[in-house]
This record gives C-alpha cells, sequence and structure tokens, in this order.
C-alpha cells in the first residue's frame, strides 16, 4: 500500500544494528529511535557524552563557480547570494563562524533552519558550508538552484558521516582526537584531519549542552566505531534527541517551525540580524519588519504543564474557554522529571506566567507560560 | 485465579466475576519508560475494545483498550506518583484497573500463558 520509497541507510546503519539499536523510518532514512532507552540515552549526554548519527541531514557546499579563493572579496560574493534567501548577516561571518539562521518565503514563511558556516583556512574563502534538515533538504537544494543558477556551485555532502557527540565530556573526547577543537567556541567550525580523514568540526549542536558536530568521510564508520569504544561515549538515538532538544528550548522544523510561521512569530527575532533589518532586504521583509515594530499575532512559549500530564503536538491551549493555541512539541522531560512542551499562543497570553488550560483527551489541565529553555544551555562561550 | 492474555499485550487476572488488568512485561519492554498513566474513574462502564487507559513513555502515548466489558470497580492509584511501577512489574504491582466483569464469555477467546507466550515469539 506504501508509495514510500525504500528507508535510505546512513553510513553508520550497519553499526547502529549490530549494537541493537530500535529502527524507524525519519526523514526518509531508517534511523535508531533508542539503543538502550530514551530515558538512560537522554540522561548520559547530561552527564557524559552522547554520540548522535545525523547523517540523514544536508551538509552542503555552496561555492562561486571558480572555486573557492584567497582573498576576503570572495567571501563577501558568495555571502551576498546567500542572503537573498535567508535574513541573517552572513556577510559579517568571521572566517570559521557558524550562525543559526532560517530559509524564508516571500510571506516571510519559515522553510527550514540551517546553520551556514564560513570556512576558517584563507584559501576557502568563496565558500559556505551548510547544513540543512534532513526531512527538507531535497526542496532546499532545489530552491537554492533555483535562486541561484549558475553563480554559486552547490555539492551536496550527505553521502558522508555527521555525527553529534555532546555533553559534558564531549570536549575531552572530541580534543584527544582533535587537539585543534580546544580552539573552539560556540558556533566555530574548522578543518581537521584525524587518522587520515579530513573531517569539518564544529563546536554546536541540538542538546543545549557543549558538543561537536564532526563531519567524516563515508569511509569513516570504523573510526566512529572506536569512537564509541570510549567509555564516556554512548550511542543516542532519535527519541532521546528529541527530549534533549525539547528541554533546551530548540525547534523542530516541521513541528514547531513551518511555511506559516514567521521567525517573529516563532520567538526567534534574534535570527534577523541588525544589518539585514536596516537593509530590509531578505524575503518576507516588510511583513517580519512590521511585526518586529508592532508585533506578532502569536508566538512560540514554553509551556510547563502543572501536573504529571505529558501534553502532546496537537493539543488544544486554552484561556478560561477561548481557544489561544496549540501544542507543537511535548513530552516529557528527563533532566525537568516532569512534562515540557512548546507552542504557540496569541499575543496577549505570551508573558511567562500566564496561566493556560491545556486539553489533554478531553480532559482540562493546567498549565503555565514558561521561561525557555527548561534546562539551562551549557554552550562554551 | 486465571491469567488470560490478549493480542494487545493486555492480561486479565480473574478470580469470580472480577478481572485484574495490566499490560504484559512485553508491552512495557515495548513502551520503554512509562512516566504517566491516564486511569478511568470508578464506576465507568466499558465496552470490550473500548479505551480504557492511556499510557505513557517518554516517546508517545499508546491507548489500553478493555479486554473484557466490564465495570471499573478500582484504578490503581499508585500508578499516579510512581508509573515506573509499570516498568518494574508489569504483571505485578503495576496493574491498571480492577473491573467487575460483565460478560464472561469473552474471557473464552483470549490466549492463556503458554498462547500468549507462543504469540509473542512470533512477532
Amino acid at each position: 500500500m506504501s508509495d514510500h520509497p525504500p528507508l535510505a541507510q546512513t553510513p553508520l546503519h550497519d553499526v547502529h544494528v549490530r549494537l541493537g539499536a530500535k529502527m524507524v523510518g525519519f526523514a526518509g532514512y531508517d534511523m535508531p529511535i533508542q539503543f538502550e532507552g530514551v530515558m538512560a540515552e537522554h540522561k548520559w549526554t547530561r552527564e557524559h557524552c552522547g554520540l548522535f548519527d545525523v547523517s540523514h541531514m544536508g551538509p552542503c557546499l555552496l561555492t562561486l563557480p571558480g572555486g573557492p579563493r584567497a582573498d576576503a572579496d570572495a567571501h563577501f560574493e558568495i555571502a551576498k547570494l546567500i542572503e537573498t534567501l535567508v535574513p541573517g548577516d552572513i556577510q559579517g561571518l568571521e572566517p570559521g563562524q557558524a550562525r543559526l539562521t532560517v530559509l524564508l518565503n516571500e510571506e516571510g514563511g519559515i522553510l527550514d533552519d540551517l546553520i551556514i558556516t564560513r570556512p576558517y583556512e584563507g584559501d576557502q574563502q568563496g565558500r559556505l558550508y551548510i547544513v540543512v534538515n534532513g526531512a527538507t533538504k531535497e526542496d532546499d537544494w532545489a530552491l537554492m538552484k533555483e535562486k541561484l543558477g549558475d553563480l554559486a556551485d552547490l555539492e551536496r555532502l550527505d553521502n558522508r558521516i555527521l555525527v553529534a557527540l555532546q555533553g559534558p565530556d564531549a570536549e575531552a573526547v572530541v580534543t584527544e582526537r582533535f587537539p585543534e577543537a580546544a580552539y573552539l567556541g560556540f558556533m566555530e567550525s574548522r578543518r581537521m584531519v584525524c587518522k587520515g580523514l579530513t573531517c569539518i568540526v564544529s563546536r554546536c549542536g541540538y542538546t543545549g549542552e557543549d558538543g561537536f558536530e564532526i563531519l567524516v568521510p563515508a569511509s569513516g564508520a570504523g573510526y566512529v566505531v572506536e569512537l564509541l569504544d570510549d567509555e564516556r561515549v554512548k550511542p543516542i538515538g532519535l527519541g532521546a534527541r528529541d527530549s534533549l532538544r525539547l528541554e533546551a528550548g530548540l525547534c523542530l522544523y516541521g513541528h514547531d517551525l513551518d511555511p506559516q510561521k514567521t521567525p517573529v512569530e516563532a520567538s526567534l527575532t534574534w535570527l534577523i540580524s541588525k544589518s539585514r533589518r536596516e537593509a530590509a532586504d531578505f524575503p518576507g521583509a516588510t511583513k517580519i519588519l512590521d511585526q518586529i515594530a508592532n508585533g506578532a499575532p502569536i508566538r512560540r512559549v514554553g509551556i510547563q504543564p502543572m501536573d504529571r500530564a505529558p501534553a502532546r503536538e496537537g493539543t488544544e491551549i486554552y484561556a478560561g474557554d477561548q481557544k489561544i493555541g496549540e501544542i507543537t512539541s511535548g513530552g516529557f522531560g528527563p533532566t525537568v522529571q516532569g512534562p515540557v512542551a512548546m507552542g504557540y499562543v496569541d499575543r496577549e497570553f505570551a508573558k511567562t506566567g500566564t496561566e493556560l488550560t491545556l486539553m489533554v483527551r478531553g480532559k482540562p489541565r493546567a498549565a503555565k507560560v514558561a521561561k525557555l529553555p527548561f534546562v539551562p544551555h551549557n554552550y562554551k562561550r | 485465579m486465571t491469567v488470560k492474555y490478549t493480542e494487545d499485550h493486555e492480561w486479565v487476572s480473574v478470580e469470580g466475576d472480577t478481572a485484574i488488568v495490566g499490560i504484559t512485561s512485553y508491552a512495557a519492554e515495548q513502551l520503554g519508560d512509562v512516566v504517566f498513566v491516564e486511569l478511568p474513574e470508578e464506576g465507568r462502564n466499558s465496552n470490550k475494545g473500548d479505551e480504557l487507559a492511556v499510557v505513557e513513555s517518554v516517546k508517545a502515548a499508546s491507548d489500553v483498550y478493555a479486554p473484557v466489558s466490564g465495570i471499573v470497580k478500582e484504578a490503581n492509584s499508585e500508578l499516579e506518583g510512581a508509573p515506573e511501577t509499570v516498568n518494574q512489574d508489569p504483571e505485578g504491582k503495576g496493574w491498571f484497573v480492577k473491573m467487575l466483569i460483565t460478560d464472561p464469555t469473552q474471557l473464552d477467546a483470549m490466549m492463556d500463558a503458554d498462547a500468549y507466550k507462543a504469540f509473542c515469539a512470533d512477532l
């Protein structure tokens, strides 16, 4: 009955199966949802170091047609091109600096969230390292090709291994293998070589913890297996990845973000860089700048249920008898040891502490607007 | 006392006209860490197959259906403060409800322990 193509496999697929992972289809890939259990994996990541296979995502290189160059102007040329699609200040990135931004449609709606990095290496200017979401990568790359045409070359790198190492022990684990990684602060990136493998090491992640994302050649699966031999490192599935990012207040595209939501509505106004506000030259700028000046009709907020019942995606939010919004991500936070959620509410109910009612399976349950994140970030600034 | 099992991985322990209902070790293992159980109020009249309870893991919410028709006599209030009991002792202290059975013939079609074991082995 299924019209879906068969699930793709990452280069680490055999490793997951050998480790006894429970596998599920996600973003078109057969991915591990859990190894020993979501609760244990979540806690291990907050206390030690979790290793996540995120090779289903969409790493790519966007390069000027002549190839990378050694002059600083090359960066501005490529940055101006991508800035036609995103509201972040890409021209202003320092060498080796990474920035979270969003792809926007002409109405200011969010087509994806992505991280754009300016290469650190002096001879790699005029090139951007971009990582988009797995479920949206084909559309994102089609959009980039359509909008940029012959002005830039897009090279997809999603046949490689992309792993995230997250948690307080990640720094020790990674710097023992990549000594230069010690120089990286949060949202900084460099090309590094380990055991003959040329990798891109970036200090970022999706858990709220300090950590790294490392792009490894497809032939490097054995190297990742060696990492898992380290007693501080355990493999972590998509289940804990979701509970970790939710506690950290981070958005999941397709749930907390979608083409109907603007960055202002999504409480991501900080992504609209000052220089870009002044230039007003990004897609949907009229609507987004109006919302920055006058407020957006709805806002993404943290939501803390007051009892033990988790409120899942789709749960309706009420203030009195009036429906004022919906949960977009919700579940149980193992570190918080209670239910946590995010959702959109009408602007007048977005203030921290506002009392709400969640309709969970027809039963009203008390909740309040909570400050995000639920668990403090431990980024290395 | 007889214990019967359903294809939905519930167990029903019958003594006289009362059934104690819970989920099996297999189900608890599949669900993973249980973090919340929503139980029916006492006195609720459920038909076989009606939604009886909801069990929530970190990942997702799953329905538990009434394995037999009956009236809820008691819900296991221990699970409110200690939902992890469902993982620790699913076929003992982690029971969900006690029901007054209204149609005992429904039990005849259910599996005994050996049949259920064979059923799980084939999954």
